[in-house]
């Protein structure tokens, strides 16, 4: 594997070089932090911008208390478990001072100067401001402690070897706080704040290359998470229908908007998150975002797209008259107590990958446990692979008169086969 | 016409290649124990399995099946001789007024064929897509769980025919 190969030319130039100095936490706090006081606003204003970050998401496996960690986040290199951080003063974060917290969030190192992996995106928290992180240390130190130990990371040499994280940093960790372009708006500049900075969008919707970092030319352009293609948010949005900033605000807050489709799979929880962060910040967001992807005009009548397999599409739409249209006719459900999206606006079959749409199909959408939402049954083994090929060929061209998606059931194979290795 | 393999006998149905297979069960084969509940895989109501998987019948066309096996509550046991999960859901009087039970014992047999000791939060999910409007899910979801337990003992509750 070539990435792998650069990492162990990486690591041993490091060790060879002799550079595998990391700094040392020169803070100790005498008692935990938990027990400090902190300002009431300060901490609310905490929760907020917490959620905006999405800490929640990452820092809590499927089933487990809040904040304590333990979650399996599938990289290229191997398995890391997010950590503990509760204040819980041995499993957790719980002897961190205020400055441990500030320099994990802006240098990505732990109290003990281990350097942190990138998962955990601080090439994304340096951005955000000291007086923010301190807001967010305060929310974060006045949860409950858990006590949980997590699982080690399953990653192979060299991506085991911290030290060599000090090298990826000297490469891809832009130091600094996020600073106002004097040119642009101060929502724009709040925007860009929360988009680059806490938000971290681009963790999963910018492209990475071989050593795991963004892709920085290539800006929001589309990337991975879960198994999920993470849609392009800068001009290469493949969304037929051009967003408004209400849109947007509306579908970052709701998970939900009718002219472009539901927000599914690993933003279903980022969604969830931003319902708790008031409007005024997720509409700075949206107009940020609007503003990289420029200026759109709705999709034009396009030609018939080359490449379509005909019996493919035929076979396909008899699948889609028995199995989909009850829900999604054209236009609209012939069911007056249903909404749907027209799938002809979804941004899903626009896609250039078909990962979201087999997602979809195979698993529906289910609301958050516990939560009320938009409901729509899964697929999985009443459609042979074949067959779910045969009904994302007619989907593609029928609904978005594109260019046929290459290796459909493969992919099928391959989500499906993930699924069952997961729940084993 | 499409042959169908249902419950392992080879039917041969006259039916357009779009029709449900739930019309054809109850319509054409006179198989009535999946149900009509939304016609939508809204409700679970109609839960057959294919293949060893829980699939709606309201949203499967005849066409995808070709070749594949079918298998619905009719292909379990019998009123001498019930399954282990019709056994099991006899036992926690897990019905109200019924009209869900078929779908969700099918539902519970692809799991138990596949994951034969579940946990509790695996029953749970697994059954997730199917609803019960009576309120019975807590006597449906201790029947899935007293049905595995018998299923793992071998000790399998015959009373019809003792």
């Amino acid at each position: 594997m070539k990435a792998r190969s650069l990492l162990v030319g990486l690591a041993m130039s490091v060790a060879t070089a002799g550079v595998l100095i990391t700094p040392v936490s020169g803070d100790t706090p005498a008692a935990p932090a938990g027990k400090r006081a902190f300002d009431a606003t300060v901490i609310a204003r905490g929760a907020q911008l917490s959620a905006i970050g999405n800490c929640a998401t990452c820092h809590t496996r499927p089933g487990g208390q809040s904040f304590a960690g333990g979650l399996a986040l599938e990289t290229p290199f191997g398995v890391i478990y997010s950590t503990n951080i509760t204040p819980d003063v041995e499993t957790g974060i719980g002897a961190w001072s205020e400055s441990d917290f500030l320099r994990a969030m802006h240098d990505g190192v732990d109290r003990n100067g281990r350097n942190l992996y990138p998962a955990f995106p601080y090439d994304h928290f340096a951005r955000v401001t000291d007086d923010d992180v301190n807001a967010i240390y305060a929310f974060i130190m006045t949860r409950d402690p858990v006590r949980a130990t997590v699982p080690a990371n399953r990653l192979a040499f060299p991506m085991n070897f911290r030290p060599m994280l000090s090298a990826w940093k000297a490469l891809y960790l832009e130091k600094g706080v996020y600073r106002p372009d004097p040119d642009r708006s101060a929502e724009w500049n709040r925007g860009a704040y929360l988009v680059e900075g806490l938000g971290h969008c681009g963790a999963c919707h910018t492209p990475r290359n071989a050593m795991g970092a963004e892709t920085k030319d290539l800006y929001l352009g589309g990337g991975e998470a879960e198994g999920w293609h993470a849609t392009a948010i800068n001009a290469s949005s493949p969304a037929p229908v051009p967003w408004t900033v209400d849109q947007l605000t509306r579908y970052l807050r709701q998970g939900w908007d009718d002219q472009h489709g539901h927000a599914a799979g690993p933003m279903t929880p980022v969604a969830h998150e931003l319902a708790e962060v008031p409007e005024a910040d997720i509409r700075a967001m949206a107009t940020y975002l609007l503003a990289v992807m420029g200026r759109k005009e709705p999709a034009a009548m396009r030609a018939v797209a080359p490449g379509r397999d005909e019996s493919r599409v035929q076979s396909g739409a008899a699948i889609f008259a028995g199995t989909c249209a009850g829900c999604h006719d054209e236009g609209a459900s012939a069911i007056s107590s249903i909404r749907t999206v027209p799938l002809a606006q979804t941004t899903s079959i626009h896609a250039p990958d078909p990962r979201n749409v087999l997602h979809i199909v195979l698993e529906g959408i289910w609301p958050e446990p516990g939560e009320k939402g938009v409901v729509m049954p899964g697929f999985e083994g009443a459609l042979t692979d074949e067959q779910l090929a045969s009904l994302l060929a007619y989907v593609r061209v029928h609904f978005a008169n594109r260019p046929p998606w290459p290796d459909v059931s493969r992919q099928a194979r391959d989500i499906i086969q993930h699924k069952n290795e997961n729940e084993r | 016409m499409i042959e169908l393999d249902v419950n392992g006998k080879k039917q041969s149905v006259d039916a357009a290649p779009d029709t449900p297979l739930l019309y054809v069960l109850r319509d054409h084969l006179a198989m009535n124990g999946a149900k009509f509940g939304c016609g939508l895989g809204q409700c679970g109501a109609c839960t057959v399995m294919v293949d060893g998987d829980a699939v709606f019948s309201c949203l499967t066309p005849v066409a995808v099946l070709a070749g594949r096996k079918i298998k619905t509550v009719e292909g379990l046991g019998t009123i001498e001789n019930p399954s282990p999960l019709q056994r099991a859901f006899i036992d926690e009087q897990a019905a109200q007024c019924g009209y869900c039970i078929a779908g969700m014992i099918m539902r519970a047999q692809a799991l138990l064929e596949k994951n034969p000791s579940p946990s509790d939060a695996e029953i749970r999910r697994h059954m997730m897509p199917n609803l019960c409007r009576c309120g019975t899910q807590m006597r449906i979801f201790r029947a899935v769980r007293r049905a595995a337990q018998a299923m793992q003992a071998g000790a399998v509750p015959d009373r019809g025919r003792a």
